[in-house]
């Protein structure tokens, strides 16, 4: 059944997580950022998974923990655009270069 | 399992109140028609002194010290109760005046106030990677709300979202290391994580390559909560946005959450890998205090200049965890002068944003160069700012001076001699900043008609809480040693409820 061997898994999370991340980085826009993070988020949750089916012996810790991501990730993301609404009220712009009232 | 529902709801005592007051505050917000009602803030208040009485219940009786299935109810989760709600108490003392005079929605303030207290509170005892995971991000959701909570302000909204941005991409790092320590032990209780790493030395180094990145993506997550240096970016800008008591709240309970966390993760699932762990805290210390003390100096902002005092602040507490060692005795074992000096920052540095926000209550104003004169227009706001200062520069006879002796001398005694000359230098340069504001304060000329500053009651009483809180500890540091003392025992093989 188990004929992937569970560093496959390992390597498709870290490629996703590195992308994510650099998303999270390289993007202009908030919402941009947003999108890589979730990304990041979602390379946690194969790695969760995956370590509980190979690893954990007994419970379910492993998938327990990937479903609190995902709801975290929702409730996250809700303040989140929340906030990008309100910064676009006030500024009309999401471009991370131009929220630029606050410096040094 | 069996669950003793009595117990269990003594244990919690403190997490059930807040939460039971937190609710009850936000149906009476829809009750009430009046904003400026003294209902919603009495209602607040007794939920907070109720859930201090029932913490402080349980540092006295100390029958209870019990791993719950996620939460340990053990003296260190007391102390940082204690710690989080008494922040929350003088927070809520000087937000009163404060939001009423910016917005109609008063009674969602007092409920977040809760709620992040809470938060503080859950982050302390967890005692499992996923309810760490958990209170950790309800501690970030409910400071990002409460930052960006001048709705209309154009900079509260720039400081949320880029608390967010930070908070949320170091949060990810933060649990994919996580899901590498649970990927390496296979299991998400911290206690068994660290009986897992109880196997012999040779095959513990077959781990390093797993353990050592997770460690690294731990650190980057929470020291993004403590604002330690690569991850401090957020501080200023949050702290600027965000409504002035909503800054001293995260300048201290958040980040004593924080440091919670680095002690139980590093000392209670990673004791066996604390030579790697204590290297990385002698940098991240070094680059925290040296940075935040020099860009300190250039602030005109007094907000800004609070935020990189802080950053600065929590590189000398990192010292403390740095210089940890299991088997020392009392002050040289290092936690215990975290301890200290956690208790020694809340009545300092809450107390130097209250008058901040006295200050900004009154004037409008938060550049220094406006405090010029304060002596004439407030003595006692003047002399209280005097104290504050010194305490934070860490110069008896205050509070902060005790809490650096401690940590200080936990670090030589481990045998960090080059950390604790970088200490010690870093003071000196923060003696510079702080006292310029109080040359402002004392040898500027107030200017031209410029009236009294005048403090509403309740400001009054707590900025009064926190002067006597500062200069009680340096006067009479027993109790509180004492305190330390008694908090350092975290959780390690208690039994299961």
């Amino acid at each position: 059944m188990s004929s992937i061997p569970l560093n496959w898994y390992l390597i498709v999370a870290a490629l996703l997580f590195c992308i994510g991340l650099f998303g999270a980085l390289s993007r202009r826009s908030a919402i941009g950022i947003l999108m890589g993070i979730e990304l990041m988020l979602n390379a946690v949750n194969i790695n969760l998974v995956a370590f509980w089916r190979y690893v954990e012996v007994d419970g379910l810790a492993g998938q327990m923990f990937a479903i609190v991501v995902i709801t975290v990730a929702a409730a996250e993301a809700a303040v989140a655009l929340a906030l990008v609404r309100a910064l676009y009220r006030s500024r009309d712009t999401v471009t991370v270069e131009e929220i630029d009232l606050l410096k040094w | 399992m069996q669950i003793n529902w009595a117990d269990t709801s003594f244990l919690l005592a403190p997490e059930i109140l807040l939460t039971v007051g937190a609710l009850i505050v936000l149906v009476l917000d829809l009750l009430i028609e009046d904003d400026t009602s003294p209902v919603l803030p009495g209602f607040t208040l007794l939920a907070l002194v109720s859930a201090f009485g029932a913490a402080a219940a349980h540092l006295v009786t100390g029958v209870d010290d019990v791993a719950l299935f996620m939460f340990a109810a053990d003296p260190l989760t007391h102390f940082f109760r204690l710690l989080g709600i008494g922040t929350a108490l003088l927070v809520l003392l000087v937000s009163v005046n404060y939001v009423q005079a910016r917005s109609k929605h008063t009674g969602e303030f007092y409920s977040l106030l809760l709620w992040v207290t809470l938060a503080v509170v859950l982050v302390a005892g967890a005692h499992d990677l996923i309810l760490l995971y958990l209170a950790f991000e309800f501690l970030s959701i409910t400071s990002y709300v409460l930052v960006g909570w001048l709705r209309d302000d154009a900079r509260s909204n720039e400081g949320a979202m880029k608390y967010l941005l930070f908070g949320a991409i170091s949060s990810a790092l933060m649990l994919y290391g996580m899901s590498l320590l649970y990927g390496a032990t296979g299991t998400t209780r911290l206690t068994e994580i660290a009986a897992f790493f109880t196997i012999p030395e040779t095959q513990i180094t077959g781990l390093y390559s797993i353990v050592v990145p997770a460690l690294v993506f731990l650190l980057a997550g929470i020291g993004f909560k403590i604002s330690l240096v690569p991850f401090h970016q957020w501080a200023p800008d949050a702290y600027e946005g965000a409504p002035t008591p909503v800054a001293a709240f995260l300048s201290v309970g958040s980040k004593s959450a924080g440091f919670a966390v680095l002690a139980r993760v590093l000392l209670e699932a990673m004791p066996a890998f604390q030579e790697h762990w204590t290297s990385l805290l002698v940098v991240l210390s070094i680059l925290t205090m040296t940075l935040g003390n020099l860009v300190a100096l250039r602030q005109t902002n007094m907000k800004r200049l609070l935020a990189y005092s802080s950053i600065a602040q929590a590189g000398y507490i990192l010292m403390g965890l740095a210089a940890y060692s299991a088997g020392a005795t009392f002050p040289a074992d290092g936690l215990s002068g975290v301890l200290i000096y956690l208790v020694a920052y809340l009545f300092t540095n809450v107390g130097v944003f209250i008058g901040a926000v006295i200050f900004e209550q009154a004037t409008g104003s938060v550049a220094i160069s406006d405090y010029a004169g304060l002596i004439r227009r407030s003595p006692w706001l003047a002399f209280t700012f005097v104290v504050f200062f010194l305490s934070l520069a860490g110069l008896p006879p205050t509070a902060g001076f005790v809490g650096k002796l401690a940590v200080f001398y936990a670090t030589v005694a481990k045998g960090l001699y080059f950390l604790a000359i970088i200490g010690v230098l870093n003071s000196v340069v923060s003696v510079y900043y702080y006292f310029n504001v109080i040359r402002q304060m004392f040898f500027m000329p107030a200017p031209e008609g410029a009236e009294r500053v005048r403090m509403p009651a309740s400001m009054g009483l707590a900025l009064a809480i926190s002067f006597v809180g500062t200069l009680l500890i340096g006067f009479y540091p027993e109790p509180f040693l004492n305190l330390a003392n008694m908090s350092r025992d975290f959780i390690s093989a208690l039994p299961l409820l």
